[in-house]
């Protein structure tokens, strides 16, 4: 057994820690988020010219050939930074969409631009309705002469506004809930009867509610086989999952860090703060928080390419324990911050947000804790 | 700016952090397993499969088993004989000992007293006890505790003084776990009250048979003999059982609850125990049904699971970290919460499962006897275990003080 990183994913580490000092200020964090696209194209090429992008794919695709552990890296000290450019909706979803199914044109138009930071591809396949199944879909796609038609609506697409290009998920056949049925199309965010409705969420990022009326994409719009998209979609779930769990460890660790810093110079009753012994059972509590949540992440990240109920389960294991510490880091780092804490001006409380939606993000604690009894 | 780490980034080949076991890990595994299933002696599983207490004879007969065949002192340096095993192997070792449910055995002399006197131990010391600790001659029990020294270890006052060759030990020791089996005890006693209060303490090692020792049982409430007081009037110990230089015996009270604390977590019983309820639940009825079918009892079972996984990796981790940088830091704290924490929630699930059967009160002779129990034979147990594992949270320095350990060593504060 080894848990260690190699020495390139150390190194891996350092570069994203030395960008976040030298180039992710709160300040600058602050611009980027209040820029139209809500985030800074200058980053995202830096990214591409780093290797960060490339990272999750094979060196045919015009990747790295990194692995899980290597995303969990990269996700982890993201998390760190609180990084809003949309490495998540672009590179785990879509790009892992485009490496599973993409034919080799698909794959030179769509993905090795994704991968050198020309192009941000978003992935759209929440339904209102669907909450967290994702077999849920009620977009339909109807073959035409030339192509398919779309019509429906999707919810919380990520960066949509700021992508070229959106993955859409639509029924070709069956059930509401059927899993075969499902079909993908890359669709041109500026196509006719695409509308979006742009908005913030709570955590920095944006993201748009999606309506598609009678929109004509040509045949080669479809990504791999008609009605077989939905394991190409639970996979790219998979990764994407991993992906935010480590950015929640990430973020636990920064905010237990955090809490500990106010607690040695906040003084109250001429004290410290962390001279209260029940403040500090509170920060110990923290921090076994966060080290059962590093030591599942780190698990899971080793059990990504195991068979698939292996995986599944470690995955459950991983978002339910992660929505549970989450919780718990989140409210008792606001409340050990005091009054200070719910202000907008400390970075505690962006940190909370960001960890909060991560809790909801594809299944909470109780939708994880269900698929783990029924594996 | 980032010139090195684009070079990197072009030259990136990623590797998947290892995790399973090599060939060679697995025929280790293999060996293991045919080695117990070979030599477990099944008078002795079948009293652990029924949840039967065992006698000290059970106990020191599976000991001398283990240490025939060199499997004993896991963890000793190999000249002394050790295994020399990997962390992988050890790993492997505990979860096949505790898959096959074979008993527990006494840590005080090969996983406390032993590694102090090979540590810190006079030449004499080591020739006269290490053998005697191997091959379970000699039964150990730890001398910690007093009554006006719980948490405050620190405090304790029992008291020895030096006269000639002989040190002259007056006092009382407490919750001192099967005394009445021990041939030695092993003493953190006080050999100065001048100073600071950690200053004068010494470690000391005293025959049971020596004059003016006396054991009291302390039943406990789950109506069992497993702890004891032990008096010590005017006890003639000799010089040479000191264990190091008087006032040093502080340090290896330190040096031995941070090698305490990395096994307390028994997650591979908990595994094991885990399982087993799991099985249990199809077995108690429940209308038509089972208690399997009961969502709200199994979705406990699985959060308790999930944390059970969470606690092995952090061991797992913890272990790999001393495999690469020497002993057992404050991170084993953690684990001793986390395991106790789990030990204790799972007792009580098993209270839960079995449901009115818990309540019969079965001691230990009930549970020995060969009269039939009253309620499925899994029910007897429960609840004097539940009551019993009260104790995992107090033990081995309170669930507290490892917060308060964790806050100083790891937090800084």
């Amino acid at each position: 057994m080894d848990f260690s990183l190699t020495e390139e994913q150390q190194l891996l580490q350092d570069s994203i820690n030395q960008f976040i000092e030298r180039e992710y200020t709160f300040d600058d964090r602050k611009k980027f988020l209040d820029s139209e696209k809500g985030f800074n194209e200058e980053n995202w090429k830096t990214f591409g010219s780093l290797g960060w992008l490339g990272m999750p794919f094979s060196e045919d695709d015009g990747g790295y050939n990194g692995g899980p552990v290597d995303v969990m890296v990269i996700m982890e000290n993201l998390g760190k930074g609180l990084i809003v450019e949309p490495y998540v909706p672009s590179i785990l979803l879509s790009g892992k969409i485009l490496a599973d199914l993409g034919s080799d044109d698909q794959k030179s138009n769509y993905l090795h631009p994704m991968i050198s930071g020309e192009k941000i591809i978003t992935f759209a396949y929440i339904e209102p309705q669907s909450r967290f199944t994702l077999s849920d879909c009620l977009t339909k796609a109807t073959p035409s002469d030339d192509g398919f038609v779309l019509d429906g609506y999707k919810a919380l697409v990520h960066n949509a506004s700021a992508s070229d290009t959106l993955i859409v998920s639509a029924r070709t056949s069956g059930n509401q809930c059927d899993e075969k049925g499902i079909s993908l199309f890359l669709v041109d965010t500026n196509a006719k009867g695409v509308s979006l409705r742009n908005y913030s969420t709570i955590d920095g990022g944006k993201a748009s509610e999606l309506t598609l009326e009678n929109v004509s994409v040509s045949k080669e719009s479809l990504l791999g086989e008609m009605d077989e998209g939905f394991n190409a979609i639970d996979n790219a779930i998979d990764l994407a999952t991993l992906g935010i769990c480590a950015e929640a460890v990430g973020i636990m660790g920064k905010m237990n860090e955090m809490t500990l810093e106010y607690t040695k110079t906040r003084e109250q009753f001429e004290q410290k703060l962390s001279q209260f012994q029940a403040l500090q059972h509170r920060m110990v509590d923290n921090f076994m928080h966060y080290e059962q949540s590093k030591s599942l992440l780190v698990m899971c990240a080793a059990k990504m390419n195991d068979n698939t109920e292996d995986k599944k389960k470690a995955l459950a294991s991983l978002k339910y324990q992660i929505g549970l510490s989450g919780k718990h880091i989140g409210e008792e780092s606001i409340q050990l911050h005091g009054g200070m804490g719910v202000t907008d001006e400390m970075h505690i409380g962006h940190y909370f947000k960001r960890l909060t939606t991560i809790r909801t993000l594809y299944g909470n604690s109780d939708y994880h804790l269900s698929n783990y009894a029924s594996l | 700016m980032y010139n090195d780490v684009v070079y990197f980034a072009l030259n990136y080949r990623g590797v998947l952090m290892n995790l399973s076991f090599s060939k060679e890990d697995q025929e280790f595994q293999q060996e293991v397993r045919s080695f117990i299933e070979q030599n477990y002696p099944s008078e002795i599983k079948e009293k652990q499969d029924q949840g039967i207490p065992l006698s000290k004879e059970d106990t020191v007969k599976w000991h001398k088993i283990l240490n025939d065949k060199g499997w004993l002192a896991v963890n000793w340096p190999e000249e002394l004989g050790g295994t020399g095993w990997t962390i992988t192997q050890k790993h492997i070792f505990q979860n096949e000992l505790a898959a096959a449910n074979t008993p527990t055995l006494m840590p005080f002399g090969v996983n406390m007293c032993g590694p102090v006197i090979y540590t810190f131990g006079s030449d004499e010391q080591k020739e006269f006890h290490l053998p005697k600790i191997l091959n379970g001659d000699i039964w150990w029990c730890q001398g910690y505790s007093e009554p006006g020294s719980g948490s405050d270890l620190a405090s304790l006052k029992t008291k020895a003084e030096k006269k000639g060759d002989v040190y002259v030990v007056n006092g009382a020791k407490t919750w001192t776990t099967l005394a009445q089996h021990a041939d030695w005890i092993f003493c953190l006693v006080r050999t100065d009250g001048s100073g600071k209060k950690q200053e004068g303490i010494s470690f000391l090692l005293i025959d049971m048979k020596t004059p003016g020792v006396e054991v009291k049982p302390i039943i406990t409430i789950d109506g069992t003999h497993e702890v004891n007081m032990v008096y010590f009037d005017n006890v003639e110990v000799p010089v040479t059982n000191l264990v190091g230089e008087e006032g040093f015996g502080w340090s290896i009270a330190k040096f031995l609850l941070a090698h305490e604390r990395t096994g307390i977590a028994g997650i591979p019983s908990l595994k094991r125990e885990l399982d087993r309820l799991r099985d249990i639940t199809t077995q108690i009825q429940v209308g038509e049904g089972s208690l399997k079918d009961d969502a709200m009892f199994m979705s406990k079972l699985d959060r308790l699971e999930i944390k059970l996984t969470a606690a092995e990796y952090t061991e797992l981790r913890t272990l790999a970290a001393m495999s690469a940088g020497g002993h057992p830091g404050p991170e084993s704290s953690i684990l001793k919460i986390l395991g106790t924490d789990l030990q204790q929630e799972l007792s009580d699930l098993f209270v839960e499962a079995v449901g009115y059967y818990a309540h019969p009160f079965m001691t230990e002779e009930d549970l020995a006897s060969n009269e039939s129990r009253i309620g499925p034979d899994f029910a007897a147990p429960v609840m004097p275990h539940y009551l019993n594992y009260r104790k995992v949270s107090i033990y081995g320095g309170s669930n507290e003080i490892q917060r308060n350990v964790i806050a100083k060593a790891v937090l800084g504060l």
